[in-house]
């Protein structure tokens, strides 16, 4: 899942990193295909170059030999809401057919089963990154038709589109699953399968996800890890294996 | 510390201990423990472990947040069972949630001396409902709708930072999160630093203030104050015990030990680091010095 993120992120962009997963996707891109990506974190590091794996957002080696550091004002008024953010990573509990987001309450809002951490700065980025790429493994609960509570706003909510509710980002254009890549439909906002990775069908990702998924007529196959990919997450990236962790069949997430 | 928590921090008061992961306050969350008080309205965008304590102590009435998690880690389990279902009714903690933007805007309202923020945002979500105070204004000159949140003015913020002088003109460096406006929209501040230094080194390097004297209530000196949080330059930030708080919040009997233990059992923060003499060998920060810049003209 890593790799494939990473492949998402073009040179030069400016991305706005969650910690995890989406962390050891952009330091892997920065490696590779992307050496002038800009790291933003919401804890005010910009142009992050971080010597260690940052355990949190606000970890210091995201400060040590940055481009700049700010006050949390600034990143969200001079950059994001400004419009300089190219990409912002999400995940979340649930994910629904238009990309909505849930990370605050499984349940009732005033009494829920589950309660999540809520927003952090994940509402705004989904309205104001120029994309966001989503980040979830295909199970059916975390995929239901439609999530219990919005906390970050996809393709479509209430059947009203982005534009109509004047939300100037695009939103997210894909989800990176732990079995194919599901992508925003340009027409319908809904999320529908694009691409599987290897020895996965359609089927397969079909059983990860609570409503009937369209599937597009030519389905991308994606390119497992190469080689170097796989260096540089395992020995490079996170040695400890603090966010990859091994399945046991020689598969790293 | 003891003396500044029992003279700027009441029963009642709303409390912000600021700092985004860096620089967060624990010592003056446990003296406000160890004191007490109650009914408080805890505000802050990440609770964090240290409100997961106060709330566990019963300092808290409201919590006023936006992302309410152990960061890289999971959940803050007495925040968690104040809320959920199973014992909706028992912790009767009342909350107030937003977004980072959104509680970021209410401080700048708020050290703005202003109502409300307008920000564009919340369009599509479920926020604006769950949260009634998140509400809307028409721009006068665009005809634009934009959210706005409405100021947030603590009656008191403390502030943890790396120095300051003897009347409370303070430096920090690293990640600033909010502690600026938490600061100028608070009736009351209460600084607290690493280091006490003379005058002549604040005003050596004045770019480095965030904090001016003017609007300073206290300032404490509390070497290791925000262990397990950190301070660049000084310590690291303490993951093994966020990892472990996983465990320990998670089981009530186990939270209460730790207080008993850490907190109530200790009469300050030197007497918590006493407890715990590994803690300066193994986080210490290394030395990575800027180069300076030159003031003159």
């Amino acid at each position: 899942m890593a790799a494939v993120a990473a492949r998402e992120l073009r040179d030069g962009e400016v991305v706005f990193v969650g910690i995890g997963l989406p962390n050891l996707a952009c330091n892997l891109a920065r490696a590779t295909h992307a050496p002038n990506l800009v790291l933003i974190y919401e804890s005010g590091a910009v142009g992050a170059s971080p010597s260690r794996l940052p355990v949190s957002i606000g970890d210091p080696a995201l400060v040590t030999g940055s481009l700049m550091v700010c006050g949390m004002a600034d990143v969200f008024q001079l950059f994001l809401q400004n419009g300089q953010i190219n990409v912002g990573f999400l995940g979340g509990a649930q994910v629904d057919r238009y990309g909505n987001i849930n990370t605050t309450v499984i349940g009732r809002y005033e009494r829920p089963t589950v309660r999540l951490p809520g927003s952090g700065g994940a509402a705004e980025i989904a309205v104001h990154a120029q994309r966001t790429l989503i980040v979830a493994k295909l199970n059916p609960r975390a995929f239901p038709e439609r999530v219990d509570f919005v906390t970050s706003p996809g393709q479509q909510c209430g059947g009203r589109g982005r534009r109509e509710l004047g939300m100037p980002g695009a939103g997210p254009v894909k989800v990176i699953t732990d079995k194919g890549v599901l992508e925003a439909d340009a027409t319908t906002g809904e999320m529908v399968l694009a691409a599987l990775y290897p020895g996965v069908t359609a089927d397969d990702v079909q059983k990860g996800v609570g409503w009937p998924l369209t599937r597009r007529p030519r389905l991308g196959a994606i390119a497992p890890p190469s080689a170097t990919e796989l260096r540089l997450l395992r020995d490079v990236l996170d040695p400890k294996g603090l966010f990859l962790k091994s399945k046991g069949d020689g598969k790293t997430e | 510390m003891r003396d500044a928590v029992a003279r700027f921090v009441h029963d009642g008061d709303t409390v912000v201990i600021e700092g985004f992961t860096h620089l967060i306050c624990f010592a003056a969350g446990h003296e406000i423990i160890r004191q007490r008080r109650r009914d408080l309205t805890l505000a802050r965008l990440t609770p964090d472990l240290i409100y997961d304590q106060m709330i566990a102590a019963g300092c808290a009435r409201k919590l006023v947040f936006s992302w309410a998690g152990n960061p890289g880690v999971g959940s803050l389990h007495a925040f968690r069972r104040a809320l959920e279902g199973k014992s909706a009714g028992g912790g009767g903690l009342e909350i107030e949630e937003y977004s980072h933007f959104g509680m970021v805007a209410r401080f700048s309202a708020g050290a703005a001396r202003l109502p409300f923020w307008p920000l564009r945002n919340y369009m599509g979500t479920d926020l604006p409902t769950a949260n009634p105070r998140i509400r809307s204004v028409t721009c006068p000159y665009t005809g634009e709708v934009l959210a706005t949140v409405p100021a947030l003015n603590p009656g008191v913020t403390i502030v943890h930072a790396q120095r300051a002088d003897a009347a409370g003109n303070t430096q920090m460096w690293g990640l600033l999160g909010v502690q600026q406006e938490a600061a100028f929209a608070s009736a009351r501040v209460i600084v607290v630093v690493e280091e006490l230094v003379e005058e002549d080194v604040i005003r050596s390097d004045p770019n480095r203030t965030v904090i001016p004297g003017m609007i300073v209530s206290a300032v404490v000196v509390e070497p290791w104050g925000a262990h397990p949080s950190y301070a660049q330059g000084y310590y690291d930030r303490d993951n093994d015990f966020y990892v472990a708080w996983e465990g320990v919040s998670r089981d009530p009997d186990k939270l209460a030990r730790y207080l008993e233990e850490f907190v109530y059992g200790v009469p300050d923060r030197a007497g918590y680091m006493n407890k715990q003499p590994h803690l300066a060998a193994r986080l210490k920060a290394k030395a990575r010095l800027s180069q300076g810049v030159n003031y003159g003209f």
